[in-house]
């Protein structure tokens, strides 16, 4: 009995030692390269003005100041106000939340039902597989913004709506990627040895093959994110999704669509700039980590 | 596989995925709250005939998959329902509005396929600065929403310059034209960026290959290797990423229209939601999925004409 106890403790040390690796944050510099890291620190630098909104906004977005509706840039209002006199900065500010907390979320719920899928896929095999495989075909079918408006018509306009529905439109392009990741990984010996060390099929799923794939997971996460927020922005310009007068950037370029037809362009133009730099860098870190993730194996 | 087994393959995939589509369009309705026939006549409540008229449309007396059968039926038939809002057939109301969206996602496939072959191939034979500049055009292109564009254009050439109208779709022939300029434009611009870098890739890993060399040494003429040689031979990820392409059009139409104000189908399906129209949400989705579906099955049959070395039904 002493020899399977000393072997599985020599590969209970090379599991710790592979642990040893440089750390989480020179791995990502590394990863995202000099582009990627000024995307990450304007994103970083967005996402925290977001956060601390309440104390980084100079008014409250709702406060309406009917003197200053449709007002250019002035020391009082950085950015001008909107028609009904509302301080637009602030608005961003605050509107910028839930352009990154809605498409965030719908990423995460995608993310984790699309990896259990995948997962479950990779590891059964078989009639399972197939079966998984051809549900994500009949979602793939689907166009995704579809999806929300979908879940809009049964359940009526609200960002909740909206997320669920964009969050099942999502599983498909997680969980297909994360498939034949984990597939390959299914394949390899480090894995039969496992099983053969008697490890059970959900520990070696945990344990082994998600740690190796994680990679392609999170890049894949963040490459979807860019086209999340592009359709929750588009899906609340259409009306159908946060309702006024909460701030949203994509109700901002619909209200200030109106300001444009007045003869005041700068909402539209500010709330639609906002929404590009969010999408460009969000999308230039999916790309750079796509393509470490690929360059690992 | 020869043709004639490969395409009754195809077509029957085609058709489960049809079949299996509709059943859960038809879904949709014991989705929602409350019972079909109070989601149905919503908040208007209803007069006895109405409740008649919907519960004899949705066969609402008969067992669940008898319905599905009754109303599939309706549909091959060519009967899409009864409009509560519009009081119209909502076959005719999609008929009616089919053209613009058709005329708008042709368009802007067309725009699609001459900008972004024409601005990719550019990028990989000139290289250096004009590539980067395109390659970051085509990066902001990406991140662009297609609303985010709809305003500008407005705000620029038709508010602005005066050069384009700014609402509808005109009264047909050039003067649509005219009106679906500055809509293809906004539905193409993510699109166009998106295969003008595929293109890019395509062309520039194809010329980087021997027999182009061979070409070259050969001493034939610069544009006909590039016509003939890396082009024809880059077609496969191009066409992929087109047919792919041009099926979110369908999809992307539904937010454009909505910006300029067009009378196509993805107006129609937002009005119905907000309205509550419920016969017009489910068919126009119908639409939607279908013809996404189609166009998807569509390119992955052309693969086989295009390129005669992949053989029918393998996916490479």
């Amino acid at each position: 009995m002493t020899i399977p106890s000393t072997t599985s403790l020599a590969v209970a040390d090379v599991v710790r030692e592979r642990r040893v690796r440089p750390g989480f944050a020179r791995t990502t510099i590394e990863r995202l390269g000099t582009v990627g890291c000024i995307a990450a620190g304007v994103l970083l630098v967005i996402a925290l003005a977001a956060t601390f909104a309440p104390i980084v906004a100079p008014y409250d977005p709702d406060f309406p100041d009917l003197l200053a509706s449709l007002s250019g840039p002035s020391p009082a209002h950085l950015l001008g106000a909107d028609a009904l006199g509302r301080d637009i900065l602030s608005r961003l500010i605050w509107g910028a939340r839930i352009t990154l907390a809605g498409p965030g979320l719908v990423i995460l719920i995608a993310t984790v039902v699309g990896v259990l899928l995948a997962l479950l896929a990779a590891w059964r095999g078989g009639r399972v597989d197939t079966a998984i495989s051809w549900l994500l075909d009949v979602l793939f079918a689907v166009p995704g913004i579809v999806f929300g408006l979908i879940a809009v018509a049964i359940w009526g306009p609200s960002l909740a709506t909206v997320v669920g529905g964009l969050a099942i439109a999502y599983v498909p392009y997680v969980a297909r990627v994360v498939r034949g990741a984990a597939l390959r990984e299914r394949n390899m010996p480090y894995v039969s040895a496992a099983w053969l060390q008697g490890h059970s099929g959900t520990g070696i799923t945990f344990t082994q093959i998600l740690p190796n794939v994680q990679p392609i997971v999170v890049a894949q996460a963040v490459s979807s994110l860019g086209f999340a927020v592009i359709d929750l922005a588009a899906v609340s310009f259409l009306g159908l999704g946060v309702q006024p007068p909460t701030a949203d950037l994509g109700l901002m370029v619909k209200s200030g669509f109106d300001s444009v037809l007045r003869g005041q362009p700068i909402e539209a133009i500010a709330a639609g700039s906002l929404i590009v730099v969010i999408v460009w860098c969000v999308t230039i870190i999916g790309d750079r980590l796509t393509s470490s993730a690929r360059s690992i194996r | 596989m020869s043709l004639g087994p490969y395409l009754l393959r195809r077509f029957g995939g085609l058709l489960l995925v049809l079949l299996v589509t509709s059943f859960l369009v038809f879904g949709l309705l014991y989705l929602a709250p409350g019972s079909p026939l109070a989601f149905i006549l919503g908040p208007r409540g209803g007069t006895p005939e109405q409740i008649a008229a919907v519960t004899e449309q949705y066969h609402l007396n008969d067992p669940f998959f008898v319905r599905y059968a009754a109303w599939l039926g309706d549909i091959l038939r060519g009967d899409l329902g009864y409009s509560i809002v519009y009081r119209q057939d909502v076959s005719a109301l999609i008929s009616s509005r089919v053209g613009t969206t058709l005329a708008l996602v042709s368009l802007a496939a067309i725009i699609i396929s001459v900008v972004g072959i024409a601005v990719g191939t550019f990028a990989a034979l000139r290289g250096g600065w004009s590539d980067q500049l395109t390659s970051t055009l085509a990066a902001i292109g990406l991140s662009t929403p297609s609303f985010v564009i709809g305003v500008a254009l407005i705000s620029v050439f038709a508010v602005g310059l005066g050069w384009f109208p700014t609402f509808g779709s005109g009264t047909g022939g050039v003067d649509t034209l005219w009106h679906l300029t500055l809509p293809a434009l906004a539905l193409s611009v993510a699109s166009a960026a998106y295969l003008a870098r595929i293109t890019r890739a395509a062309v520039l890993e194809e010329s980087g290959r021997e027999h182009v060399q061979t070409a070259t040494v050969r001493g034939l003429a610069t544009g006909h290797i590039v016509r003939h040689h890396v082009l024809r031979n880059s077609l496969i990820p191009i066409v992929t990423v087109l047919g792919l392409t041009i099926a979110t059009l369908i999809a992307g139409a539904v937010v454009v229209e909505n910006v300029f104000a067009l009378d196509g189908l993805g107006s129609l399906l937002v009005r119905a939601i907000l309205q509550r129209d419920f016969a017009v949400v489910q068919a126009v989705i119908l639409v939607l999925v279908v013809a996404f579906v189609v166009v998807n099955a569509i390119v992955d049959f052309l693969y086989t004409f295009i390129d005669p070395r992949i053989a029918l039904g393998s996916r490479q």
